[in-house]
């Protein structure tokens, strides 16, 4: 009977294939596969086994590949397109920055959002200011955090804008944008763009025409 | 070659997309490579190892670059597949090829519900059975296997990849090695 074998033999085997074994426990493996043929068959098996996943051919992308997952690739981010947009009507920001920093109002709804803010989610969870996506959950919907953190354990399908915070390298997928505000500056254009948006979308466009 | 990468990388985040062409071309076959030996099937394997390179694209910025960047893209490719295969459903695959030709899709869809018969098991090719072999393993030890003998990745990166301790991957590595030999004994 093969379950005979001693359970330290099989370990040792293991270790033995894992390359971590001592040249002690090498000798007492090699002492037990030379006195039984039952030990001896489940290690043949064993190195067997190997060389035949190894030698399953190696296969290759398809030739096409390249070009088709680069052309499935979601279009610049809107970052980009916000930096473009700066760089192509620089006078109209420093307009719109001129009547925002003058405005007093402004001002103190910036200090007002000094506090730790987030979207309430369903199975979203909070640790001291980490916004926590737990392991297993799958949360939908977007979320904007400010002046705190967000760590995905699980899934995330939305778009995340996180204010004076980061996004934590975390384990978990986000199927949706992020974007993180991390300076006044970008705090201010960030709420400039909100305005415009808001502005374009009274007027009846829409929100492409911001970034092109 | 991780410095080359890095410096893709840091175009690919100032919005670069033609880097990013550079890191596909790159790691294409080996990506392929881990998502075809768990799925056991072409199509299902372009489609989620395309669907890799978009998370990474898109999440780049998350990309922690002290950090190899193969072992952050295989472990979002691992994580799609096997979440791939715990949604599949039997009858998955309608697309199913003529045996020969490219043809593992027929194994793979029977393979997470039912054994094949002994007879069928002795006419395929070995690379065709130890294939649908691999695709017979719980999902958790198939990663391990992959990823230990198909990628011959040291213990201590497939650890890292599937974000496990160092003592669970070698228990899946035993037991899925195990579990292979009983199933390849007869061959
Ligand atoms: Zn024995």
């Amino acid at each position: 009977m093969m379950n005979a074998c001693p359970e330290k033999v099989i370990r040792m085997m293991d270790d033995y294939l894992d390359g971590e074994i001592s040249p002690s426990e090498e000798k007492e493996l090699k002492d037990s596969l030379q006195n039984c043929s039952d030990c001896r068959k489940i290690y043949q098996e064993l190195t067997k086994t190997i060389a035949y996943v190894q030698s399953a051919s190696h296969v290759q992308a398809p030739p096409d590949f390249v070009q088709k997952t680069m052309a499935g690739l979601p279009k610049e981010s809107q970052r980009v397109g916000v930096k473009r947009f700066m760089r192509h009507h620089p006078l109209m920001i420093a307009a719109a920055l001129f009547v925002l920093l003058m405005s007093a109002a402004m001002m103190s709804s910036f200090s007002d959002d000094q506090q730790f803010a987030f979207t309430k989610q369903e199975n979203l969870v909070v640790e001291g200011e980490t916004v926590v996506v737990p392991a297993g959950q799958t949360v939908v919907g977007d979320i904007t955090i400010r002046n705190g953190d967000l760590r995905v354990d699980g899934e995330l399908e939305g778009d995340v804008t996180i204010v004076n915070g980061q996004y934590m390298a975390s384990s978990g997928v986000i199927n949706g944008e992020i974007e993180e505000i991390d300076q006044v500056f970008e705090w201010l254009w960030y709420t400039i763009k909100g305005t415009f948006q808001d502005a374009v979308s009274f007027f009846g466009g829409n929100d492409q025409s911001i970034d092109e | 070659m991780d410095a080359l990468v890095n410096k893709r990388i840091k175009r690919v985040m100032k919005g670069d997309q033609d880097a990013f062409a550079e890191i596909v071309e790159l790691y294409q076959h080996q990506l392929f490579q881990i998502c075809y030996r768990m799925l056991g099937n072409r199509h299902e394997a372009e489609d989620i190892a395309q669907e890799a390179f978009t998370r990474a694209y898109v999440n780049i910025h998350t990309f922690d670059q002290n950090r190899k960047f193969s072992t952050w893209l295989y472990r979002i490719a691992t994580n799609l597949c096997i979440d791939r295969i715990r949604k599949k459903k039997p009858d998955y695959h309608l697309d199913a090829e003529v045996r020969g030709t490219e043809g593992l899709n027929m194994y793979s869809k029977i393979a997470n519900d039912e054994e094949l018969p002994e007879e069928e098991l002795m006419r395929m090719e070995v690379q065709e059975r130890v294939q649908y072999e691999i695709s017979r393993l719980p999902d958790k030890y198939r990663a391990a296997i992959v990823l230990k003998y198909i990628e011959e990745l040291p213990l201590a990166e497939i650890s890292e990849i599937l974000d496990l301790p160092l003592g669970t991957v070698k228990t899946r590595i035993h037991r899925g090695r195990e579990a292979l030999r009983k199933q390849l004994s007869n061959l």
